[in-house]
């Protein structure tokens, strides 16, 4: 049989079962650091469980880890079907799964010893650096190889996003990590002071708009016609959400930086360019939610639409939390206090998460030959728990962090401060609980899903399927 | 010509790419590439038996 007349799943089902499990992974660690704010003594004086060290684990293995390998597997998925082609280069795609997967290893392994850049989301020292660099343009290389001999005509619109994330990827995390070597384990920054902090947000803030943004928003653009069965409501918005969010995104990283020795200019022309960055974003959003217009009865009866429409709700909630708070007067409250934490995880749980797994119940039986997953009544208990989770997160932590802004600022007659540092704290306690409680009933949902995906695909030999011939 | 000059000119160049993108994609000839794009995602896949011969699900 002639291997080109059928795609390349393989690599697609490896990616999808790992998003699973690496999701499971990276949330029980946040469940754990989640726990020690509460309960300090869960470290249990040992340094590889302590939260310094724990924390960018959790961020890490929820980013890069099962947000990277679900978005491994769906571009590959994707552009092999949009493009009407095989994945280019087999043993390429099946080197970057293993790669990505011993990075992964990697990083779960140096993070709890203490070997770290210290720069948020691009902890990893210098050698695993070079490895993600390797991995990345391996990537990059079968994925624009694919679309190079697609055989319709037009580049869907979905594969611009997910080409848009690659490239992007690529150019931050290269020069962000540009670091000379002292030892295997140790290097110092070619940056220094506040070009080394600009630097840092500049990856930092990209990695959230080109990593958590662009490439959801491709899995978007291509799952959710697909589940709803009718084409994105506006092909035409489609074309100018993409152009103005890359086009805006990358200049947004100083509102990282407010109110520190970053100049002045450059801290407003980030804040303005957050505001401008509500149009594309909410563009996006609609787009994707009228797709549903005229099918609204699906929302009764399919969870997966579910999923994937309350993912583009919380998409809409935070890209307009975001620029409200890179305003420099409300980031004067909201930064340094759980308000951050609460809107990372509205966006991280509520859109990345939830996108990713009404995508995967919509992907993991496809891949298998299968009409469904084993069980549609436990696809909508997973829903309930995703949503419920999320809520009791994003709420206490706004009513935490906005006490905490208000507390640190009240100041008494004579010029002091009113309230002391462990005053502070101690009013956010009730709320690190529920935060804790959001998380285990998220967490709970992801057991569930990992349960349905045993039953759906035990014992179960994929079928390969054929190219389509272009229309 | 100093600095600023070139920052106006960037930022009208920028303003009419914008605008011109508008046009660009409501154009009415873009319409047929634009709706036998945004039918790709509903294609379903043809299964293959052993054979190798194709099979609808």
């Amino acid at each position: 049989m002639d291997k080109t007349a059928s795609y390349n799943d393989t690599v697609v089902r490896q990616f999808t079962i790992m998003t699973v499990i690496w999701g499971i992974v990276g949330m029980l660690v946040g469940l754990i650091i989640a726990a020690q704010l509460m309960w300090p003594a869960l470290n249990f004086d040992l340094p590889f469980l302590t939260y310094s060290r724990l924390r960018p684990l959790h961020t890490n293995a929820v980013i890069f880890a099962f947000g990277g390998s679900a978005l491994f597997a769906t571009s590959y998925y994707v552009v092999q079907r949009t493009c009407h082609v095989r994945l280019a280069f087999d043993k390429l795609a099946s080197f970057t799964f293993w790669g990505w997967q011993v990075i992964i290893v990697l990083a779960a392994i140096t993070l709890p010893l203490g070997i770290t850049q210290s720069k948020e989301y691009a902890e990893l020292e210098w050698p695993i650096d070079l490895l993600i660099a390797v991995v990345w343009v391996a990537y990059a290389i079968v994925f624009f190889s694919t679309v190079a001999k697609r055989r319709v005509k037009h580049i869907y619109v979905a594969n611009w996003f997910y080409g848009a994330f690659i490239i992007t990827v690529a150019v931050l995390h290269i020069f962000n990590n540009l670091a000379i070597p002292v030892t295997l384990t140790k290097s110092y920054q070619i940056y220094t002071g506040v070009v080394d902090a600009m630097m840092q947000w500049w990856y930092g803030h990209n990695a959230v708009g080109f990593f958590l943004t662009a490439g959801f928003l491709g899995m978007m653009y291509y799952f959710v016609p697909k589940q709803a069965g009718r084409p994105v409501y506006s092909y035409r918005l489609s074309v100018v959400h993409f152009w103005s969010l890359i086009a805006v995104y990358m200049w947004a990283g100083p509102h990282h930086l407010h109110y520190t020795s970053l100049p002045d200019w450059a801290q407003t022309l980030g804040m303005v360019f957050s505001v401008v960055l509500l149009a594309p974003s909410w563009g996006g959003m609609i787009n994707g939610i009228m797709t549903l217009s005229g099918a609204w009865h699906k929302l009764r009866s399919d969870p997966i639409i579910k999923f994937m429409i309350v993912a583009l709700s919380f998409y809409g909630m935070s890209t307009f939390e975001g620029p409200m708070m890179s305003i420099k007067t409300v980031n004067a409250l909201s930064h340094y206090t759980e308000w951050t934490i609460g809107h990372v995880h509205s966006g991280a749980l509520g859109w990345v998460a939830m996108m990713t797994i009404g995508s995967v119940y919509c992907l993991l039986p496809r891949l298998y030959n299968k009409e469904g997953m084993y069980s549609t009544k436990l696809i909508d208990v997973h829903f309930w728990t995703s949503t419920i989770g999320v809520v009791l997160y994003a709420v206490s932590m706004w009513i935490a962090g906005i006490g905490e802004g208000l507390m640190s600022r009240q100041i008494n007659a004579d010029g002091t401060l009113t309230y002391a540092f462990v005053e502070i704290l101690a009013s956010k306690y009730p709320y690190y609980g529920m935060r804790l409680i959001g998380g285990v009933v998220f967490f709970a949902g992801m057991i569930i899903m990992a349960y349905n995906v045993w039953k759906t695909i035990a014992n179960e030999k994929p079928a390969s399927v054929a190219v389509m011939e272009p229309a | 010509m100093d600095i600023n000059d070139i920052r106006g000119l960037l930022t009208a160049l920028l303003l009419f790419s914008f605008v011109g993108l508008w046009i660009w994609a409501w154009s009415s000839r873009r319409k047929a590439d634009f709706d036998a794009s945004a039918a790709l995602p509903l294609e379903e896949d043809h299964y293959m038996t052993n054979n190798g011969r194709e099979n609808d699900r």
